[in-house]
């Protein structure tokens, strides 16, 4: 890990009243490449995501995030829309929320909404259709259309994302976070509830925007044959605390890990990780 | 039937009236789920900065009628959309984490300070105004001597609304901010998580509901002839069950709805007595809900995963 790192959790704390969930941990996210934080249920991943993206305000530590321009922001003290506006960090959460009501184009549309903010100076003069956001707007129909092709949804852009079939719906969402334009994307379980074709599928997509668009990711995965298929870095977590990291093999071999997973039982353990192979 | 469609045409006014001020009311509730009670307020300010600004431009020798009442136009909807602004900022956005019922009695509390407020610093008298828009057209006259009357400002309160309902669609339906704003209403978190400024997206919901109120407010100063400090109340609640009749949180019926009790009142006063009017249009609210919990154009509440 002596690479370019995008993000550095330095000692991160978080305590609800006298539970600890997680405990001082550090790890760091190398800029263009995958890292996935893994661990049994209630290890404290979420809650590790939570404060990343502002909803909680750690009990104690650091998250700094390193821009390609040397800019480096303290997570820990923003919030709400500043994240995706300042930090340039999209997430996705574990269930899907995008917004059901509107379109597929309408929905990547919003996620522009920094992007023609700008363009629009301020809000009257994109009401009266002012040039400079007019080309604003086209440019982010092209961008939202691209993603819409690369998710293979362009033919159903203009129906409502709540009619979306389940598969579909976790890929429009993220399409959406990548329209944010995001330096790091968080993805919360984003293979949850697909079967294996689309768990392959969203492996390819993951790796596509690795690889063509240089996009860092950081995700919380349970389905384990896309964590070991696309990671680059593993972080394991139990009880709030690291119990492991490294490449995908040696996490795979790590007996604290397997020993995590499933307690004692460690043929069942065993089991599990094989399934990446 | 003549009679008839006098009384449609008086309707479908009173109606665009209340339908302007609905629109306000539910377009609050879809975004932040709160009943702005001070709303009816806002229009009778609005109707205030109207009178207010005839005042101003007749003292100052204007008499271009157009040029004076483009102005009003644009001084009422700008002042009282900084209104509308301002009592969010101040009254409903601190309170906006507490409990469900803080907002609505700091709405309902607002209300009364901006009824008191005008009653103390413009008096309690009805306000008149001299007729600015006369005129006419006699549509058809019938042998036993009825005359259905279509008047000049008739005709401009349905021209103005329809032209404020098609910017005000465009809005909603074409632009960023119309997207903010329903992305907003669906999902506030995941909104600001896309990077949408949910706060400032409110703040501007509230200008654009205090702006359309504005515009109805001058309405009924000009049909009317006169405004009074407590205006507000009763068209604020009419609007109100416009919006709750059309489905609230419905923009298209919010208007439908406030057409719906222009017309109920109307004919009901018409055929029946002026003094139940009242009575009529919210017997039927009470009728539809009854059997349309969710208005006429309502969706059933979804239950947010």
């Amino acid at each position: 890990m002596n690479g370019d790192k995008i993000l550095t959790v330095d000692r991160l704390t978080m305590r609800f009243g006298g539970i600890v969930a997680v405990q001082d941990l550090s790890f760091d996210a190398e800029r263009k490449k995958i890292t996935a934080l893994i661990g049994p249920n209630g290890a404290g991943k979420t809650t590790v995501f939570n404060c990343i993206t502002g909803f909680y305000k750690p009990s104690a530590g650091a998250i700094r995030l390193a821009h390609d321009d040397g800019r480096v922001i303290a997570l820990e003290r923003l919030n709400d829309f500043r994240i995706a506006k300042q930090a340039k960090v999209a997430r996705t959460f574990q269930n899907i929320r995008l917004f059901p009501g509107m379109t597929a184009l309408e929905n990547l549309m919003v996620a522009q909404h920094n992007a023609l903010m700008r363009a629009s100076g301020f809000t009257l003069l994109g009401l009266v259709g002012a040039p400079g956001y007019r080309d604003a707007e086209k440019r982010a129909i092209d961008l939202a259309t691209d993603w819409l092709r690369r998710v293979n949804l362009l033919d159903r852009a203009d129906d409502a994302a709540g009619n979306f079939a389940y598969g579909d719906q976790r890929r429009l969402e993220i399409a959406r976070a990548m329209c944010t334009e995001p330096a790091l994307l968080c993805l919360d379980e984003p293979a949850a509830g697909l079967n294996a074709r689309e768990s392959a599928a969203l492996s390819e997509l993951l790796l596509s925007i690795r690889n063509e668009l240089g996009t860092s990711i950081l995700l919380i995965e349970h389905d384990m044959s896309v964590v070991m298929e696309i990671s680059d870095h593993i972080v394991v977590m139990d009880h709030g605390v690291k119990i492991a990291e490294g490449t995908p093999r040696e996490v795979r071999d790590d007996p604290k890990v397997i020993a995590a997973y499933l307690g004692a039982d460690e043929e069942e353990a065993v089991a599990v990780m094989e399934s990446g192979t | 039937m003549d009679y008839f469609a006098q009384q449609l045409i008086n309707g479908l006014v009173l109606g665009s009236i209340y339908g302007l001020i609905a629109i306000g009311y539910t377009m609050v509730y879809g975004i932040v789920g709160m009943i702005n009670f001070a709303h009816g307020d806002i229009f009778m300010i609005g109707g205030f900065i109207a009178l207010i600004t005839f005042l101003i431009l007749i003292s100052l020798g204007l008499t271009a009628i157009p040029v004076i009442l483009l102005v009003v136009l644009l001084v009422s909807m700008a002042i009282t959309a900084l209104y509308g602004w301002t009592i969010e900022r101040i009254a409903y956005r601190p309170l906006r984490h507490s409990f469900r019922l803080a907002p609505m009695l700091s709405a309902i509390g607002m209300s009364f300070v901006l009824t008191n407020y005008s009653q103390v610093a413009q008096g309690a008298r009805v306000k008149p105004i001299p007729p600015f828009i006369t005129g006419g057209y006699t549509l058809h006259e019938s042998p036993d001597g009825f005359v259905i009357q279509l008047s000049n400002i008739q005709i401009m309160v349905v021209i103005t609304t329809i032209v404020l309902l098609v910017i005000f669609n465009w809005l909603v339906s074409r632009t960023r901010l119309g997207r903010d704003m329903r992305a907003c209403e669906q999902d506030q978190t995941m909104a600001a998580l896309l990077g949408v400024d949910v706060d400032r997206t409110i703040s501007m919901t509230f200008v654009i509901g205090a702006a359309l109120a504005a515009v109805a407010g001058l309405m009924y100063l000009l049909y009317y002839g006169l405004v009074d400090f407590f205006m507000g109340f009763v068209a604020g609640i009419k609007a109100f069950t416009a919006a709750v009749l059309g489905g609230i949180g419905s923009l298209p019926g919010a208007m439908l709805g406030g057409l719906a009790i222009g017309l109920i009142e109307t004919f009901w006063s018409a055929y029946f007595s002026v003094e139940y009017k009242d009575v009529a249009a919210f017997s039927i609210l009470i009728v539809v809900l009854i059997f349309m919990p969710t208005g006429l154009l309502g969706r059933p509440e979804v239950e947010k995963v």
